[in-house]
């Protein structure tokens, strides 16, 4: 397969970035996403350019990391899944392929297509947590009886891995579906309940401190999400909002 | 109130809220207009009621103007916001591929709707306001209806209106069951009043337009 890319190039945080063309050829539809930019790069190395900076990790579709908004796209344009288990038979020879990092101004570049998301890490750090009693008479959890569809809407809100796509997809640069995914992971279940109202409205502040936009149920991000994250969380998150809210 | 509206969720809380009062007015404003249509009798009379009780005028009126003006206002310093949050914008960005035009583009339609209003004030509230508290003149409660359909003479009025209802019917696909979903209403009956908020989004434009035509129509 011979394509085009064109690719985001920024040297660091405070540089001006620009797209750049590269020509490949030689590319397997079996092949990853990212064997692909892993071809390219060897290539550009080879020629002793500067290979194309790119988060990745586990490259198994859990970790989150990898992070390309690809022609248009959040983790490209095949659905639930992340850069890293899409495949190149998802392009057509020929085709031309942007690839930018994730825009938002939470998210600032690092260099190239690397994206800072540490606002996500201090979004769970503001209260995407329980306390749990340490001191040897902690209770075991599956002591406590929890409510099937609670526990399975529970559980699927927190498969969320914090790629970042539903904030890269959203027209608002919106994190909201995060960081419902993670109130939500807590509000259904009886361990979560203690620190509830705290933890809406701190997690919120957070979120609104870091500079994400305002949710306008656009619903690309429930699209765009790689793990089916589902806007009804968000709807449960504004009403343990203002419901925190109300209480004071 | 100042301190929850700081929040994101607050602002879209009072955004939805907003948003359905004026559905619920516009759902009353269509019911009086249609009268137009059947009866001209049954038009004057419910006009003359709206134009001169108190609890109306003296209550609900300045509570609509506050939900209308709250809800652009509010709606701009939204996109305002949004557009602050991206930073640097896409090259590539196929917003067609997860999300509706109408989702996308509420600014636009919302603009449109509030350029209607100014021409809509123009039309029917100054000459009301002007006819009862500036000039002072005598009430006849069979005016209203000859002072609306002659509005309807004029062919470029008639396209401005249907123009403005398609836009109006845009917004309101997005908008009515988004209000819901911000006020946290998500759950096994979101599916049924979806259908509902669609079908209201659709045929309630759509009768203004109609009786705008029908009045054009009928005065050829």
């Amino acid at each position: 397969m011979k394509l085009t890319l064109k690719i985001w190039r920024q040297d660091n945080a405070k540089t001006k970035g620009k797209m750049i063309d590269y020509p490949i050829d030689g590319i397997e539809g079996d092949m990853s996403f990212l064997e692909m930019l892993d071809v390219l790069n060897e290539e550009l190395v080879a020629k002793g350019e500067e290979p194309v900076e790119f988060d990745h990790d586990c490259r198994e579709g859990i970790c989150g990391s990898c992070s390309l908004q690809i022609n248009g796209e959040p983790h490209g344009p095949d659905r639930l899944i992340t850069t890293c288990q899409l495949h190149m038979r998802s392009f057509k020879d020929g085709d031309t392929i942007t690839i930018e990092p994730f825009r938002a101004k939470a998210f600032p570049v690092v260099k190239d297509l690397i994206v800072d998301r540490g606002s996500f890490d201090r979004i769970q750090q503001a209260g995407g947590y329980v306390s749990v009693n340490t001191s040897g008479n902690t209770v075991d959890a599956n002591a406590i009886p929890v409510n099937k569809q609670n526990a399975d809407d529970s559980f699927a809100a927190a498969t969320c891995i914090g790629c970042g796509a539903c904030v890269a997809a959203c027209k608002n640069a919106s994190a909201m579906l995060f960081t419902s995914a993670k109130v939500s992971q807590y509000a259904l279940l009886p361990q979560g309940q203690i620190e509830a109202t705290e933890r809406v409205q701190a997690m919120v502040r957070q979120m609104d401190e870091e500079g994400f936009g305002n949710c306008s149920n656009t619903g690309a991000c429930e699209i765009e999400c790689p793990k089916g994250i589902s806007l009804e969380n968000i709807a449960r998150m504004n009403r343990e909002y203002m419901s925190a809210t109300s209480k004071g | 109130m100042g301190g929850i509206i700081k929040s994101s969720v607050a602002r879209k809380f009072a955004m939805a809220l907003s948003g359905l009062f004026l559905v619920f007015f516009l759902l009353q404003h269509f019911t009086i207009n249609f009268t137009s249509v059947i009866s001209p009798d049954i038009f004057n009379e419910l006009s003359h009621f709206m134009g001169n009780n108190f609890v109306v005028q003296a209550l609900l009126q300045p509570v609509l103007i506050f939900g209308v003006i709250f809800h652009f206002i509010m709606g701009f310093i939204l996109e305002i916001q949004n557009r602050n949050a991206r930073g640097v914008g896409y090259k590539n960005y196929n917003g067609n591929a997860n999300s509706s035009w109408m989702s996308r583009n509420m600014i636009y339609s919302g603009a449109v709707i509030l350029a209607f209003l100014g021409l809509h004030f123009y039309d029917f509230w100054f000459p009301e306001i002007s006819h009862k508290y500036i000039h002072g003149l005598p009430e006849d409660p069979t005016r209203y209806y000859e002072e609306t359909i002659v509005k309807f003479k004029d062919l470029w009025r008639v396209i401005l209106y249907v123009v403005s209802f398609i836009f109006l019917m845009l917004h309101l696909l997005h908008g009515f069951a988004s209000s819901f979903q911000s006020v946290g209403f998500n759950n096994k009956y979101s599916k049924g009043l979806q259908g509902f908020t669609k079908a209201f989004a659709i045929i309630i434009p759509l009768g203004f337009i109609f009786i705008a035509l029908f009045h054009y129509i009928n005065q050829l």
